[in-house]
C-alpha cells in the first residue's frame, strides 16, 4: 500500500522551466511517469520537457486534476509558491527549496493548519515510493520495493539508509525526508502513525539530527502508539553546541536539541537507537527476522 | 548572523530602542575622546566580541575618568577573552564600546525568538535579570513569563498586559514596559531576527527602562532582503576557513581533529563526523559541498581542508543524489594535481554516475584508498591518520 504517494498520484513542479526544477522533473517522470505539468508565471501555453506549462497554479490543477505539486522555486519566492499551491487546494505539496526565511514559514504553517493540504519540506529531499511515484531529488535507482517505511530530516543520509535495506533485500515502501529547517509542513508524528496503519510497512527507519525536539516528541508518541520495531539514528553526535550544522534547523541552543538526550528518549521508548549510521538497516533487520 | 554590541546599540537607536549613549574605540585615544564627549563621571569599557559572559572574565570595567577609560582601553584591546561561551581559545578584543554609566534600580530580562512548535515569535521576560536565564528558569520558574505571539495576528495589548502583570510591575513602569515591547518587536520582525536577547534589561533610578546589553542573531537564510544587516558581519570574530568556505559557497565549520571530511549533505556530514569519532579518531570538520557543487566548488572545499595543517588524512564520502560523482572525481583529482595532495586520501563514493566517479578516480594515477562503505571508509581513514 505505502503511504501518501503511488501511481494514482499527479504531480505539477512549480518552477518547470527553472535549470533544478527542469532537470528533477525530467529524472523523477523517467521513474515513473507521474508528472502531468508544471507552472511558471508567464510561460504558460508553453510545453516544456514535453509537459504543459501553466501560469498559475489553480489553472493547472483545474486542466490536469494535479493532486501533488513540488516546489522548486528559489528562496525569496517559494513561500508564496506554497501558499498559492495551497490557496488551489493541492492536496500533497512538497517544497524542495532550501534557504526559505524563517519568518515566511510561519504564515505557511498558519494557512495549513485551515487547509486540506499537505505540506513536505521545505528544504526536502521530497518523497518517493519505489516503483510507483518520485517527487524529489533522490537517486531512484537505489530503492527497491519492500516493507521498510524511512522518514528522515535528511537527504543525502536517507538513501544511506535506502541503500542498506536495498542490499539487506528488505527493501523500501515510502520514504520521506521531513527536511531541516526549523519551522516545517510535516513532522515524524503524523509520517510514523502512517507507517503504523500501512498494512505493507513492517519496519520503520528513523533518522533525526541535533537541533529542536522533534524527536523527543516522536519518542513519547513511540511509545504509546507504535507496535511495528523502529530503528533509529540522530546525527551529530559530535557537533559543537550553538553553530548551526549545514540546515536551518540543526543547531544546539541552550544545552537543548543534543543527539544524547534525543537518542536517551528514543531508546527509552523501544527505538533501537544505533550509534553508527552504518547500522540502520542491519539492526532493524534483527528485530524483522 | 551574529553582530557586536555596538551594532545592536545602533539598531536600537535606529528604531527607538532606549539604550544608553556609547560610543565605539579601537584604541585608549578613542576611548578617552569617547569618554568625554559622554561627558560623564562613570562610564564602563565593554569588549566587543561575538560571546556572552564578557564580565566574568574581565571584558567589562566600570571606569571614573577619561585617563582611566583610557589605561582600562589599552590593556583590554588585544586581550585574549575567554568565556564560557567563546570556548578554550577565547576571543581576541579588537575595539571597546564606551558606554555612558546607569544608575541602575532593577534588572530585568527581555528576549523573543522564533518558537519551532509553534510558529509564532516568543517573548520571554523575567525580574531576574543580570543572571544566566537557563538558572533562573531552573531556579526560579515563577519569576518567567512568556507569551506567544502569530506574527499574522501581531502583538496585542493582552500580550503585554500578561507580561507586566506576571511580573507584579508596578504601572509607570509596565507602561514603560509596553511601550518597549512595542518598538522591540516591530524590530524582530522588521530584521528577521532568530533570537535578540536583553540581558540586563534595566530600570535607572528615574524610573526609565534601557537596554543595557544587547545579543542580536539573524536568520541567514533572510540576509538576502537586509543588505545593512549583511554589511555587518565581522569576518574577523569568524574562523577564517569558515569565511574563506563561505566565499566559494560551501558549508564548513571547523572543528579540533585531525582528520578532514568533504562530504554532500548535512545530515551525512554530520554523521560522517560521527562515524569517524566511533572509529577513533578525530573530524577536523564539517563540510557540506551540497547538491549544486561544482568541480571548482570542489577544488576549493579540497583545497580549505588540506590547508589546515592539522590534518593528516581525508575521507571523501559522497552519496551523490544531485550531486554527481564524475563532477566530485573531477574535482579532487583537479585539486590533488593542482596543489599535491600529501596526506592520504580515503575515498567512499555511491549514487549517480558512480561507476563513472570510481573509474576516473582509478585512472588519476594518485594516491587514493577506495572505501566500499562509511564503515570501510571510516576504519581506513582512521588508520590512515594515525600512521601519518
Amino acid at each position: 500500500m505505502a503511504i501518501l504517494v503511488d501511481k494514482h498520484t499527479r504531480v505539477i513542479t512549480q518552477g518547470i522551466t527553472g535549470k533544478s526544477g527542469e532537470f528533477h522533473t525530467r529524472l523523477s517522470h523517467e521513474y515513473a511517469p507521474r508528472f502531468v505539468g508544471g507552472v511558471t508565471p508567464g510561460k504558460g501555453g508553453s510545453q516544456h520537457i514535453g509537459l504543459p506549462v501553466f501560469d498559475t497554479v489553480a489553472e493547472a490543477r483545474a486542466k490536469t486534476g494535479a493532486n501533488a505539486s513540488m516546489i522548486f522555486v528559489p528562496p525569496p519566492f517559494a513561500a508564496d509558491a506554497i501558499l498559492e499551491a495551497i490557496a488551489a487546494e493541492i492536496e500533497l505539496i512538497i517544497a524542495i527549496t532550501e534557504g526559505i526565511p524563517v519568518m515566511d514559514m510561519v504564515p505557511v504553517r498558519k494557512a495549513l493548519d485551515r487547509s486540506k493540504s499537505r505540506l513536505i519540506g521545505p528544504n526536502c529531499p521530497g518523497i518517493i515510493t519505489p516503483g510507483e511515484c518520485k517527487i524529489g531529488i533522490m537517486p531512484g535507482y537505489i530503492h527497491q520495493r519492500g516493507i521498510v517505511g524511512i522518514v528522515s530530516k535528511s537527504g543525502t543520509l536517507t538513501y544511506e539508509a535506502v541503500h542498506q535495506t536495498t542490499t539487506l533485500g528488505l527493501g523500501q515502501t515510502t520514504c520521506i525526508g521531513i527536511g531541516g529547517d526549523p519551522i516545517n509542513g510535516t513532522n515524524f508524528i503524523e509520517i510514523l502513525q502512517m507507517f503504523e496503519e500501512d498494512p505493507e510497512t513492517k519496519g520503520i527507519i528513523m533518522i533525526g539530527e541535533i537541533g529542536g525536539d522533534l524527536e523527543i516528541k516522536a519518542a513519547k508518541f513511540i511509545k504509546e502508539n507504535i507496535k511495528k520495531p523502529v530503528a533509529g539514528f540522530i546525527a551529530g553526535q559530535t557537533a559543537p553546541a550553538g553553530k548551526r550544522m549545514g540546515h536551518a534547523g540543526a543547531i544546539i541552543s541552550g544545552g537543548h536539541g543534543t543527539a544524547a538526550e534525543k537518542m536517551e528518549a528514543l531508546r527509552e521508548a523501544g527505538v533501537s537507537v544505533v550509534d553508527s549510521p552504518a547500522d540502520m538497516a542491519a539492526v532493524l533487520a534483527k528485530r524483522l527476522k | 548572523m551574529n553582530i557586536h554590541e555596538y551594532q545592536a546599540k545602533s539598531l536600537f537607536a535606529l528604531n527607538g530602542v532606549p539604550a544608553p549613549e556609547g560610543y565605539l574605540a579601537h584604541n585608549a585615544t578613542e576611548a578617552e575622546f569617547a569618554m568625554r564627549r559622554l561627558g560623564v563621571k562613570v562610564a564602563v569599557v565593554k569588549a566587543q566580541v561575538h560571546a556572552g559572559g564578557r564580565g566574568k572574565a574581565g571584558g567589562v570595567k566600570l571606569v571614573k575618568s577619561p585617563e582611566e577609560c583610557a589605561a582600562v582601553t589599552e590593556k583590554m584591546i588585544g586581550m585574549r577573552l575567554v568565556t564560557p561561551q567563546t570556548g578554550a581559545e577565547g576571543k581576541i578584543v579588537h575595539k571597546v564600546y564606551i558606554e555612558a554609566g546607569s544608575e541602575i534600580d532593577k534588572e530585568y530580562y527581555l528576549s523573543m525568538l522564533v518558537d519551532r512548535e509553534s510558529a509564532c515569535v516568543a517573548i520571554m521576560f523575567s525580574t531576574e535579570g543580570g543572571m544566566d536565564i537557563e538558572e533562573v528558569a531552573e531556579k526560579h520558574p515563577e519569576k518567567i513569563v512568556s507569551v506567544l505571539v502569530d506574527p499574522t495576528v501581531g502583538l496585542k495589548p493582552f500580550h503585554l498586559r500578561t507580561l507586566s502583570f506576571a511580573m507584579k510591575l508596578s504601572p509607570e513602569v509596565s507602561k514603560e514596559l509596553h511601550s518597549f515591547v512595542e518598538k522591540l518587536y516591530k524590530m524582530f520582525v522588521k530584521y528577521d531576527y532568530s533570537m535578540l536577547e536583553i540581558n540586563p534589561l534595566i530600570v535607572t533610578k528615574q524610573g526609565k527602562l534601557l537596554a543595557l546589553d544587547g545579543k542580536m542573531n539573524f536568520d541567514d537564510n533572510a540576509l538576502y532582503r537586509h543588505k545593512d544587516i549583511e554589511a555587518m558581519r565581522d569576518f574577523a570574530e569568524e574562523d577564517p576557513r569558515e569565511v574563506a568556505a563561505s566565499k566559494y559557497g560551501l558549508n564548513y565549520i571547523g572543528l579540533d581533529g585531525n582528520i578532514g571530511c568533504l562530504v554532500n549533505g548535512a545530515g551525512l556530514a554530520m554523521a560522517t563526523m560521527d562515524i569517524i569519532k566511533l572509529a577513533g579518531g578525530s573530524p577536523a570538520n564539517f563540510l557540506d559541498v551540497g547538491g549544486g557543487a561544482t568541480k571548482e566548488m570542489v577544488t576549493n572545499a579540497f583545497k580549505i581542508l588540506l590547508s589546515d595543517s592539522k590534518v593528516k588524512a581525508l575521507f571523501v564520502n559522497i552519496f551523490g543524489g544531485i550531486m554527481r560523482c564524475d563532477v566530485i572525481a573531477d574535482g579532487v583529482i583537479a585539486a590533488a594535481r593542482e596543489i599535491g595532495v600529501k596526506v592520504p586520501v580515503v575515498v567512499r563514493l555511491e549514487g549517480t554516475n558512480v561507476e563513472i566517479g570510481r573509474k576516473m578516480l582509478m585512472e588519476s594515477g594518485l594516491q587514493l584508498l577506495a572505501a566500499t562503505d562509511m564503515n570501510d571508509g571510516a576504519r581506513k581513514v582512521v588508520e590512515a591518520a594515525r600512521k601519518g
